[in-house]
């Protein structure tokens, strides 16, 4: 049973973040062609719905081309390694009750020691590429990828602290009688705000898309990069998104939780006939287009407006709203 | 000036220890073949070296062995943005030899279409702007808009960037029956939609950061560059030619010179977006009293400039563009020179550039606005 599990489960892991994968990546193209009064990938497939797979087969069968002067073993590392960190992510994700691979007891301190480890492979690929353009987007990868992590982690601990737990099963049971973001009041509110702008700057979507600038960097830390290699950096980047979503909303929006209104009976159980993971990846992918949304919406920023906005404003509002939360529990104001 | 060894320095071997990076000749925010020797200290520039030549295709020789009525088409392809303005720039330059009374009805499309060819680039240059900076919607608004001129253009003159539409004496044709309504049409979609415009990028606060306070020129440093266009006028120098030396009725119509004080890219957007306004209402008037009669004037089959010298000097949509021709009287120039404002709009990036972030550098070179076959001609 044990060896049948072994293989099953990351055979299904693998499956189920390809399909992810595929669909964000055409779910961000039809987005954004939304938003630029563009009709999108329409040609491959009903509604274009094969054209990621056609892009993807089209990766596959490129040239495997590498530089001359590169470090050819970091080179290579660089993208198994980003590819590996949201497979590794996905472990404690609860996508229904009894969807769970491992209901881990340190859950969420294990996602947030895990998605740091995304800064590495990047600087590995910008250090390995010998390219001046990669060498500038993975210094302002670890310079942004370490910053925001800080009030990401405060935003999280806020739920960690109402909850009372770091169990991903036992925060989800937390919110059976009202979501964090609904229950929570305003540090929840503004902890939702922080942890959505982080997990857009650690995943490098813009507006804080600096390590890979397009019209600066041309392609930041992966220029150097081409066919497979590129599209596990590119998939890296679409799972890390989903993973964070997911994790956002297991922390903010109740999980796998039906939306319940008070003393509305009728409208509960309705609510409850739609299975849990359809739920879950309801609001994931809701998430998912806010973000899209932030990046056809916003220009870049700069560098030193990036750190600055992080130390001059995030962190301190995080760890206020932290003390906040705390006087709150302190008051009894919180419902439990 | 550039030189072969710069780039050849690898970092460590730089004096200073500083990296030495090429920004372009094929880069996506240089919009041409421009080469940017850069030399950064982390990500502090300390010195831009344009390295031009990419696309340098002897247009004033060529223009040498040309008519007078052939010269002016191969300008369509220097500034291709302004090709109009271009093309009346040669007009009016040979006129001035030919001393050619032209019709008011030439006059009035000349003027339009130079108009609509101002808002077009502006237009261009907004959503070019916005997609460096990183927001790339914007860039598919100000297509939305462009494509209506594009399509106006084309209707009149038979083509959507390289017009050639205007000839010694007037313009080649007369302009379809229906060129007011089209016009109508455009401006009345522009400005029911400019709020989109203002609402996505100028009242943006994180594009109002990346703009404000970075390449400030001092009205000076304007004045010693050489800088003309929205570029010179973002530092309060007035420069507009339509107004300092008026040329076909501009001196009889009533529109404002766009100015602003702070110098910075920020004012230089905003000169751009005014000058849109300020040009639309410039066509507004001109339809309202649009005259009947002829288009062209009667000319000579083979045109014969007198001996002597020739300047003409307009306002296109980058600056002041200037045609000299020097004429031995033949049925060719004997040499021409032309005046491209994005030359000397670019000659004071490494001023403005130093001690800026790589980002600011290529907000700057958007601000500047520059057509890259214009620079090398």
């Amino acid at each position: 049973m044990t060896i049948l599990k072994f293989i099953l489960i990351p055979i299904i892991i693998i499956a189920l973040f390809s399909i992810i994968g595929m669909f964000l990546v055409y779910m961000e193209r039809k987005v954004c062609a939304f938003m630029q009064i563009r009709i999108g990938p329409n040609r491959v497939g009903k509604f274009g719905m094969l054209q990621t797979v056609a892009d993807t087969l089209k990766l596959v069968l490129k040239e495997n081309f590498s530089p001359k002067y590169i470090d050819k073993f970091l080179y290579n590392l660089a993208p198994l390694l980003a590819i590996i960190i949201p497979f590794v992510l996905t472990i404690p994700i609860a996508y229904s009750k009894s969807w769970q691979i491992w209901d881990i007891n340190i859950g969420v301190l294990f996602i947030t020691a895990f998605s740091s480890l995304s800064v590495i492979s990047i600087l590995i690929a910008g250090w390995a590429s010998n390219n001046k353009y990669s060498m500038i987007g993975a210094l302002r990868s670890g310079a942004q990828i370490i910053s925001y992590e800080l009030s990401g982690g405060l935003a999280i601990l806020t739920i960690v602290m109402f909850s009372q737990s770091l169990k991903i099963s036992e925060i989800i049971a937390s919110q059976a009688n009202g979501w964090w973001i609904i229950k929570g009041h305003i540090p929840v509110i503004v902890s939702f705000c922080i942890y959505m702008i982080t997990i857009t700057a650690e995943c490098n979507r813009a507006p804080f898309d600096l390590t890979e600038a397009e019209s600066e960097l041309t392609a930041g830390f992966h220029t150097e990069y081409s066919g497979m290699k590129f599209a596990l950096f590119f998939l890296a980047e679409y799972l890390n998104i989903f993973i964070l979503s997911a994790l956002g909303v297991i922390l903010y929006l109740g999980g796998w939780q039906p939306f319940h209104l008070p003393n509305l009976l009728e409208f509960n159980n309705i609510m409850d006939f739609i299975p849990a993971p359809i739920w879950f990846f309801f609001k994931v992918f809701l998430i998912i287009f806010i973000i899209m949304w932030f990046r056809w919406t916003f220009p870049r920023l700069r560098i030193d407006q990036l750190l600055k906005l992080e130390w001059h404003f995030l962190l301190p509002l995080s760890l206020l709203n932290l003390i906040f939360g705390f006087i709150l529990i302190m008051l009894n104001f919180i419902v439990k | 000036m550039y030189q072969t060894k710069d780039i050849l320095l690898s970092p460590d071997q730089h004096q200073d220890g500083y990296t030495v990076i090429n920004i372009g000749p094929q880069h996506p925010s240089t919009h041409g073949v421009l080469n940017l020797v850069v030399t950064l200290d982390g990500e502090i520039i300390k010195d831009v070296q344009p390295n031009l030549g990419f696309i340098h295709r002897s247009i004033e020789k060529m223009s040498e062995s040309l008519s007078y009525r052939q010269f002016i088409y191969v300008t369509s392809r220097m500034d291709y943005l302004s090709s109009h303005i271009n093309n009346h720039a040669c007009c009016l330059c040979v006129e001035q030899g030919l001393e050619i009374e032209i019709p008011k009805r030439g006059q009035y499309i000349r003027m339009i279409m130079d108009e609509l060819t101002r808002v077009s680039s502006h237009l261009l240059w907004w959503g070019a702007q916005s997609m460096d900076l990183g927001a790339f919607t914007p860039y598919f608004y100000a297509f939305r808009e462009r494509d209506m001129i594009t399509d106006i253009f084309e209707k009149n003159c038979g083509a959507r960037l390289t017009m050639n539409y205007m000839v010694p004496g007037g313009v080649m044709w007369d302009v379809q029956s229906d060129f007011m309504d089209d016009i109508k049409k455009f401006i009345k979609q522009y400005q029911s939609r400019v709020h989109e415009y203002h609402d996505l990028v100028t009242y943006n606060f994180i594009f109002q950061k990346r703009m404000q306070h970075i390449g400030i020129i001092s009205k000076e440093d304007a004045i010693s560059f050489g800088c003309s266009g929205p570029v010179a006028r973002g530092s309060n120098f007035r420069c507009d030619i339509r107004k300092s030396y008026p040329y076909e009725l501009y001196s009889s119509l009533d529109f404002n010179e766009s100015l602003e004080t702070s110098g910075d890219c920020f004012s230089r957007y905003l000169v751009r977006i005014k000058e849109i306004d300020e040009s639309i209402k410039i066509i507004e008037a001109l339809m309202a009293d649009f005259p009947e009669g002829d288009f062209q004037a009667k000319t000579k089959a083979v045109l014969k400039l007198p001996k002597g010298e020739f300047y003409q000097k307009v306002e296109t949509a980058r600056g002041e563009f200037g045609v000299y021709i020097v004429s031995d009287g033949g049925a060719t120039p004997y040499r021409i020179k032309y005046r491209s404002p994005g030359l000397s709009n670019l000659s004071i990036l490494n001023k403005i550039s130093q001690g800026a972030k790589i980002g600011d550098l290529i907000a700057i070179l958007g601000t500047l606005d520059l057509v890259i076959p214009d620079i090398d001609r």
